[in-house]
């Protein structure tokens, strides 16, 4: 039983990464992309070819992972910067089933549907960490994940956080703005695309095999679900989402109820969380994060700030 | 008088439909000038043309002395026909960089961001934290109703106070030239009145140069030093405002009398 929390713990975090890539390009640049499982996958075959038939360390696939996915996010981020919306989203998605479909049928390098197995575990300092043995691997995830919340935070809170916003707001004034929509957008997908590409090398290790199955639609459909549960703009709010879908996926086996719920019934659940989610509660279960002000302007607008607080609070009882 | 802005015989087309047919006109600096003409008559499109979101089919535009937009040369391969594309010599963003701010049409604020923030964004250039703070007390100073307001998203100001933060958003550059697109559009005549007054005082104090486009004709006419009549894609009439106050045929078809 705590094996197969675990084991959901460890399956939350390598999401939480696609999630919190998702959250780059959906949350804070308002692209609607469903390509992350392309990602994923092209993270976890640059592992599991370079370790394999290469014999290359897990560590020294990582950055080959991310760099080649951020590659891919340039190529797919380039030709689809005038889509929108629904448009922009079947471009990506078809983007992702060419992906699979490629990794399907080019035997020669990635055995085809058989898929590649034998992968070697990783290890660090002479300790292997054996994805069977689950605690250190958790570990490990964990420390994948906080580094990238930690990372990604300050990139929203950067120049290039605040252009994406700009261009998520309207694309039109931020271009008027002297944003150079086109840079940040692509850099958008290059992000986005690079920590789901090491969520692919994480899965890659843990599973000690790939096979195109595990590559998707239902992949990047899950991810968008746990941006869209958590609260869009929120990198807290996305990893808290990755558990709560990664829970209801694996809500029958948890409870020991595999053999009377089909495992249809999740699609089900996640379709019913999203209609629920949209109805009720459509910024997500935490909401976009609100930055605070106060601490970049200094001590400079308090006197104004009181006159705003008066003003606001007199005028509309103090919205915030 | 220098020239600021030279826009020399453009053509913009739509698919079939020409929107701008051979536009020649300049803008001198320090001057504010209006170009007023009905709705449809391409005053808009000759706006988003100087930002480069417009390709041109001929001719040029030159800011202080740079060639900032020119049309695609000809395409040999086509038989001498023109090649609709892309073409601004600049993107909207390098435009935006030489100091030509755009208060878009229907003001475009980011509306789920507070004042503060947008203003904040209007100074995404500007690299120096000390003068965008600055900046910001110096546009709450001169609009008071946005310091007021400066916490509150902008999705709850009024129309008039978002044209004012759109104004505001666009001065954070510290432009030289202000473009503005129908800054009275949906406000009733007294604000509309109010922020007149406000581009004026921003064109004597700050030295800013305003080129703005409206339909209001008499309000544009009136705030201006210089206008030009737009008609059908043409620019029909080009004069000093008080003379085209005084045009028997701008006070006919324009100003209702």
């Amino acid at each position: 039983m705590l094996n197969f929390f675990l084991l959901i713990v460890i399956y939350t975090g390598i999401y939480a990464l696609m999630a919190i890539g998702q959250n780059v390009i959906t949350g804070y640049a308002g692209m609607l992309s469903l390509c992350q499982a392309g990602f994923f996958a092209i993270g976890s075959y640059a592992t599991a070819i370079l370790s394999t038939t290469y014999g290359w360390s897990f560590w020294a696939t990582l950055p080959v992972a991310a760099l080649l996915s951020a590659l891919f996010g340039v190529l797919i981020g380039l030709p689809t910067l005038r889509l929108k919306g629904d448009y922009l989203a079947i471009a990506t998605l078809g983007f992702a089933e060419i992906v699979r479909n490629v990794l399907n049928n080019w035997d020669s390098l990635t055995r085809g549907p058989m898929g590649i197995q034998k992968i070697p575990m990783p290890s660090i300092f002479g300790f292997v960490i054996n994805p069977y043995k689950k605690t250190g691997f958790l570990v490990m995830t964990i420390i994948f994940v906080l580094i990238a919340y930690f990372l990604f935070q300050r990139l929203a809170r950067s120049r290039m956080g605040r252009a994406l916003e700009a261009i998520r707001e309207d694309e039109i004034a931020a271009e008027s703005m002297g944003i150079n929509t086109t840079k940040y957008k692509v850099w958008a997908f290059a992000i986005g695309a690079s920590v789901a590409g090491v969520a692919g090398s994480l899965q890659a290790v843990f599973s000690l095999s790939v096979t195109p199955g595990t590559y998707t639609f239902m992949v990047s459909i899950m991810v968008l679900c746990m941006v869209v549960l958590g609260g869009m703009g929120n990198f807290k709010a996305v990893i808290l989402g990755a558990f709560i879908i990664q829970l209801i996926s694996y809500f029958p086996q948890l409870v020991g109820l595999s053999s009377m719920i089909p495992p249809q019934f999740k699609q089900i659940l996640f379709g019913l969380i999203l209609v629920v989610m949209m109805i009720w509660r459509p910024q997500g279960l935490l909401g976009r994060e609100v930055r605070d002000y106060s601490r970049l302007t200094g001590e400079k607008g308090s006197v104004f700030r009181k006159k705003a607080k008066q003003a606001v609070s007199s005028t509309q009882g103090g919205e915030r | 008088m220098k020239e600021l802005l030279t826009i020399d015989d453009i053509s913009v087309s739509y698919g079939n439909i020409q929107a701008l047919k051979h536009v020649s006109m300049h803008v001198n600096e320090g001057d504010i000038v209006c170009l007023i003409g009905a709705n449809g008559a391409g005053k808009s499109t000759l706006l988003k043309a100087i930002v480069g979101q417009e390709p041109l089919v001929s001719g040029t535009i030159t800011y202080d002395g740079e060639l900032i937009c020119h049309a695609k040369h000809l395409d040999p391969t086509a038989g001498g026909k023109r090649r609709k594309s892309h073409s601004p010599t600049f993107t909207t963003d390098l435009i935006a960089r030489k100091g030509i701010a755009l208060v878009p049409e229907g003001r475009r604020v980011f509306a789920d961001m507070t004042v503060e923030e947008n203003l904040d964004m209007g100074a995404f250039m500007v690299r120096d934290d000390a003068l965008i703070a600055k900046k910001k007390e110096e546009m709450y100073d001169f609009f008071p109703i946005l310091g007021a307001r400066r916490r509150q998203k902008t999705r709850s100001l009024s129309g008039g106070e978002q044209q004012m933060m759109a104004i505001a958003r666009a001065l954070m550059s510290s432009p030289k030239l202000l473009l503005l697109d129908e800054p009275g559009l949906g406000l009733a005549p007294l604000v509309i009145q109010d922020i007149f007054q406000k581009i004026a005082i921003i064109n004597q104090e700050d030295k800013v140069t305003v080129f703005l486009v409206e339909q209001n004709a008499r309000m544009a006419l009136k705030a201006s030093n210089e206008g030009y009549v737009m008609e059908n894609g043409r620019i029909v009439l080009a004069d000093s405002s008080a003379a085209l106050l005084d045009n028997e045929q701008v006070r006919a078809a324009y100003l209702g009398e």
